[in-house]
């Protein structure tokens, strides 16, 4: 059996409305597809583009850190050398401190032996003056003997 | 079609309002819609299988075209459900969206030529086919009294047997016991009333739409020479816009009966 008028009519109707479907409703849907589709991929791109930045950051965090601990020990290492030479100036200065004053004491023990030996030897002078004018009975003059007293001062 | 036309109308018109069933008497139990059954299962089955193979097939990175469109579908659904629903959504969100993609498609059905199915089972020597299943009753009843069952059995997982009597006897005019057969009448003719509407609302107008469409088809055999092409082009004409105006009937029809379809079953979950 043919197809009659009134199915040929509707086959017409529906060509219509397939035409209008496909120009005036179908590119509304596939925008919108289209849209997600695009919306989709720039939030995975979005995604990816952080994770690298995230690793980048990462790798620079931990070289700076690497340079970080680098100066770190080099500052120790430094401060050490510093207090090291301080300790050896410091000793420098007391060795020459402690000569200096070794030599001054020793100084002032010769001189104060040295007074006390003179005057150790004026005392036996006199005793020895003493002794005499007992002996002699007395009076020495001492000026008159001064020389010879002197020279037995010398000699003790 | 018909020789004379007016009397052919009518014929023509009756012809297509019948349902292919292969009980002799079209009525009765046994008067089975074959014709309804069939286009909506293999509409129901292409459903299923092209949201199956774009499921199967779905990818966290940049979606095809095909499951970008499933995706937006499915958003917009979950998005209705999610408005009016504030729980478990994993079995209301895939009842919606069965039920918006399903009343869709065969609404769509309505766009197809009015003739062409029948004169294409016409051929295999089948008299009478109706192209559209939600234009007839058995198949929007089918659907709507599934949702009420739904409605019955979430009101008493919601609220338990005796709470949910108890609703029914006690709201929404009090607790006295003389009010208890007012409240539970009333809420009888609202629960009951839900089924119904969402059925006729969605048969009424898939119905009238496809009679529109018969009465436009009577056009192109209505009249013979100048005066008849003059029918016949006005006959296009109108057949092509009533077909624009329905493509937002199909639409807003599916729409309507998902998302009431969802209140209907949140309500149930709801205490008053």
């Amino acid at each position: 059996m043919l197809p009659n008028g009134t199915l040929i009519g509707e086959m017409i109707s529906f060509a219509i409305l397939i035409w209008f479907c496909v120009h005036f409703i179908w590119p509304h849907i596939n925008k919108a597809i289209e849209d997600r589709q695009i919306k989709i991929a720039e939030g995975l791109n979005a995604a990816e583009r952080a994770h690298a930045e995230l690793k980048d950051a990462d790798h620079k965090v931990a070289a700076e850190i690497k340079v970080a601990r680098q100066q770190a020990s080099e500052i120790i290492d430094k401060a050490q050398q510093q207090a090291n030479q301080i300790i050896d100036k410091a000793r420098g200065e007391a060795v020459t401190e402690i000569n200096r004053l070794k030599a001054s004491a020793q100084d002032d023990i010769a001189s104060m032996a040295q007074r006390a030996r003179d005057q150790l030897r004026e005392q036996v002078g006199a005793l020895a003056v003493q002794g005499a004018s007992k002996i002699v009975q007395r009076e020495v003059d001492a000026s008159t003997h001064k020389a010879l007293l002197d020279q037995l001062a010398a000699e003790i | 079609m018909a020789s004379e036309p007016q009397g052919g109308l009518t014929e023509y018109i009756q012809h297509h309002l019948t349902h292919l069933t292969p009980h002799a008497s079209k009525s009765g139990f046994w008067a089975v819609h074959v014709d309804s059954i069939t286009v909506s299962l293999a509409l129901g089955a292409l459903f299923c299988l092209l949201f199956w193979l774009k499921a199967r097939k779905a990818t966290a990175g940049v979606p095809s075209k095909g499951q970008a469109f499933v995706e937006i579908v499915l958003e917009f659904v979950d998005g209705q459900v999610k408005d009016v629903f504030h729980g478990d959504r994993r079995f209301l969100g895939p009842l919606a969206l069965t039920v918006f993609v399903w009343v869709f498609l065969m609404n769509a059905m309505d766009l197809l030529p009015v003739d062409l199915l029948p004169w294409i089972t016409e051929k295999f020597g089948v008299g009478h086919f109706r192209a559209v299943p939600t234009a007839d009753t058995s198949m929007t009843f089918a659907m709507s009294i599934t949702v009420f069952v739904l409605i019955i059995f979430y009101s008493f997982k919601a609220k338990g047997f005796s709470g949910y009597m108890s609703e029914m006897f006690t709201a929404p005019f009090g607790k006295h016991p003389l009010l208890w057969l007012p409240n539970f009448a009333l809420n009888l003719v609202e629960l009951l009333s839900k089924p119904v509407s969402l059925a006729m609302r969605l048969f009424g107008n898939m119905y009238a739409g496809e009679l529109v469409f018969m009465l436009i088809a009577g056009l192109f055999s209505a009249g013979a020479g100048l005066a008849g092409w003059a029918l016949y082009g006005a006959g296009i004409i109108g057949y092509t816009v009533w077909g624009l105006f329905h493509i937002l009937i199909i639409g807003i029809q599916a729409f309507i009966f998902m998302v009431l379809t969802i209140v209907y079953i949140s309500m149930a979950h709801d205490h008053h």
